[in-house]
């Protein structure tokens, strides 16, 4: 059995095409379902959202199920072949294993570190498993990849600090104010940018918001969409020394602020601090407020050059965040190595002790002789050889979770023993219910 | 080597680890290491306490009468008062800055001779304790103060300058620094004033005068009205932020002159505290 992925994502092909092969519509089970029912393919999973369109799959033969998966995402789509492939990528083995874990960490984002693509792919999973297409290959690699992408979240700074501009003024609002709780913010003029910031602002239980817009009946309309409290346009300055945070974005504005009218402000709130955002072009603000006492004013480049910062800062994580997938994909073949090595070891006690039992009552048969503490001393004496025997071996079976060349002995015992992998159906692990398939998970 | 001397060197060498952790946890940006530098702390502290009560069993009063004696209940009253306000305030961060400080009080405490002195029979009293050891937790919270004032400037300066960078994040937000350099102020300065005021009874007491001008009562003065300024200003005038912050570095300057340059440079009645033999 092998793991394989075939998807496009923005890396690979342009929005329209990604928009085309969307799984969003539709029954999502009947899609699952359809694709399992493809000869050779055994567990099937969708991711679908605007960056990626990904099919997951276990499939006896990967050649074969990656060219029926292809064909099928093509035909589901109305889509010809030839079509589709320049746009495809398509890993099978261990390349499927590092790429789900590299997708499910954020690594594969758009914007590294993104936390939503996480959830999207748990989604995914929890549809393949009530439409019954996960099977033992996904139910054992995909709780392995939530837990990379838990280790890489916690151990690296690849999720941490703000890379959108208004997240980017919420974390500057909080390094100046700390809690946000029971602080005032202004809103002057109601564009698209301004809007949304603003939304993420009030999100963080502050106290009150005012609205200003040269048109009334849109700073109405933004008040109420915030629970905020309308001002009219000229009269906006009277108010501005309630406001601890105050955000600019009129269009036609030009400057509407100086540094004098600012400086007066800052007396009047007592030298209180205020965190001035000023994402209007051409600027709302006279930017030598900035070197007012207990102003910070922040205008759109500005946001960006803390963006940049923090963006650089996550792709510093990156390179931390794909070492941590390395060791799990490591940790993972070691464990699904240890799945097979502990059947391997109770075949190998179970075959030694078969010709062990065998030879010694053919040899006892002839020895009528012996009285009973004889003959259990001679049964004790072979099992002790055996055991003997067999304890360096078992121990380094027992080890090779560990060590990346497991694959080797386990397959040495396995010839030099000449055990059949189907003596393995006889003990039944807890953990798997099929333990073949994962003998080639890894192939 | 005697237990106390034993003791002193484990304690030094334990927050030296300590600060070690500390910046390490800041410069590269590791807050596991940080949680081991503050468990290192504490046993530090705890040691530092046995150090104080050995001495105090040794001798019969709290060990506060020669230099190294006090830089090293400095030390002690600073590393106390930062885990207080850990403990209270979490200010993970703040550790990183004011463990070097204590360290190297205890560096110091270290390079002078560190029998203990007999007292001077005019100074044995009760007063002695209550007097030294109010003055210097009143030092070991302003301490904490100018800390906060200092990582208040580099914070502000980031912002102004908007740059960035992991430091910035991992500090505390203004408004939290401002309002630890307030805290720190409204109870170093009752702390303060009390060791200035039991100075002066015991003063009188011992010398027969309630203040003699000598250079240390003179420096302490000097630092109470920078102190004393700092606190009206943020109470009346309304200063906060950068202001404060820089007063407070100030003042905590003008308090180490008072400790440490007055005992150096200049002689008076408290000059049994100097660095030479006593």
């Amino acid at each position: 059995m092998n793991f394989l992925v075939i998807g496009l994502s923005y890396k690979t092909a342009p929005v329209e095409l990604r928009e085309r092969l969307s799984f969003t519509s539709g029954d999502p089970g009947a899609v699952l379902r359809a694709i399992t029912a493809l000869p050779g393919v055994t567990e099937g999973m969708i991711l679908s959202t605007c960056n990626r369109v990904e099919v997951y799959a276990a499939s006896q033969d990967p050649a074969v199920g990656s060219i029926r998966l292809q064909r099928f995402l093509a035909e589901h789509h109305q889509l010809d072949v030839a079509q589709l492939k320049p746009y495809l990528y398509i890993h099978s083995g261990r390349d499927a294993i590092r790429h789900l874990f590299r997708v499910a960490s954020s690594l594969d984002s758009m914007i590294l570190g993104e936390p939503q693509v996480l959830g999207q792919l748990k989604e995914a999973y929890n549809q393949a498993e009530s439409s019954c297409t996960a099977g033992p290959v996904f139910n054992r690699l995909l709780p392995r990849a939530f837990a990379a992408a838990k280790r890489v979240r916690n151990e690296t700074a690849i999720a941490q600090h703000a890379v959108s501009v208004s997240y980017a003024a919420v974390e500057l609002a909080r390094k100046i104010f700390g809690d946000l709780a029971g602080k005032t913010v202004m809103i002057v003029g109601a564009g698209k940018m301004c809007e949304l910031a603003a939304r993420h602002l009030t999100g963080q239980h502050i106290a009150e918001v005012l609205v200003t817009n040269r048109t009334l009946s849109r700073a109405q309309d933004l008040a109420k969409k915030f629970g905020g409290r309308p001002v009219p346009f000229p009269e906006f300055p009277l108010f501005l020394h309630q406001a601890d945070i105050v955000l600019t974005s009129t269009a036609a504005g030009g400057v509407l602020l100086t540094r004098a009218q600012l400086e007066q402000i800052i007396r009047q709130r007592k030298n209180r601090p205020m965190f001035l955002i000023d994402i209007a072009v051409p600027r709302n603000i006279d930017p030598e407020a900035n070197n007012i006492d207990n102003v910070y004013l922040y205008d759109i480049d500005d946001l960006n050059g803390v963006i940049e910062t923090n963006l650089r800062e996550r792709r510093k994580a990156a390179k931390k965040a794909e070492e941590i997938i390395d060791q799990e994909i490591i940790r993972f073949y070691g464990w699904l190595r240890s799945l097979e090595a502990t059947p391997m070891i109770v075949a190998l006690r179970q075959q030694t002790e078969a010709i062990r039992s065998q030879e010694t009552a053919k040899t006892l048969g002839g020895l009528q002789h012996l009285t009973a503490a004889d003959r259990r001393a001679i049964e004790a004496l072979t099992r002790s050889i055996v055991n003997k025997m067999l304890h360096p071996p078992i121990t380094a079976l027992k080890r090779i979770g560990d060590d990346i060349t497991g694959e080797i002995y386990l397959e040495a015992v396995r010839r030099l023993f000449d055990l059949k992998s189907d003596s393995q159906q006889t003990k039944p692990d807890p953990l798997d219910e099929g333990v073949d398939s994962t003998q080639d998970i890894t192939s | 080597m005697t237990i106390d001397l034993l003791l002193f060197r484990t304690t030094l060498v334990v927050y030296a680890l300590a600060t070690g952790l500390a910046l390490t946890d800041i410069l590269c940006s590791r807050p596991a290491i940080g949680r081991h530098s503050r468990i290192l702390l504490w046993s530090g502290f705890s040691l530092h306490c046995l150090v104080l009560v050995n001495r105090y069993l040794a001798t019969g009063f709290l060990p506060l009468s020669s230099l190294h004696e006090s830089l090293s209940f400095y030390a002690w009253a600073i590393i106390g008062t930062f885990l207080l306000f850990h403990m209270r305030y979490r200010l993970a961060v703040l550790g990183a800055f004011i463990t070097p400080l204590a360290l190297v009080l205890m560096i110091l405490g270290s390079t002078v001779p560190m029998a203990s002195v007999p007292l001077n029979p005019s100074l044995q009293s009760w007063w002695l304790p209550v007097h030294v050891g109010l003055a210097f937790l009143g030092d070991a919270v302003f301490a904490l103060a100018a800390v906060a004032g200092g990582l208040y400037l580099l914070q502000e300066r980031m912002l102004k300058k908007k740059k960035v960078s992991s430091l910035f994040y991992r500090l505390p937000s203004l408004q939290t620094l401002d309002n630890l350099n307030h805290r720190c102020l409204s109870i170093g300065f009752p702390l303060m004033t009390l060791g200035i005021i039991t100075g002066a009874i015991w003063a009188n007491r011992a010398w027969g005068a309630y203040w003699s001008w000598d250079p240390k009562e003179t420096w302490a003065l000097i630092t109470w009205f920078l102190y004393a300024a700092l606190l009206h200003g943020r109470l009346a005038i309304g200063w906060r932020g950068r202001k404060a912050a820089i007063l407070a570095i100030l003042g905590f300057a003008c308090l180490l002159f008072t400790f440490l340059g007055v005992n150096m440079l200049l002689s008076g009645l408290h000059s049994y505290a100097t660095f030479g033999t006593p």
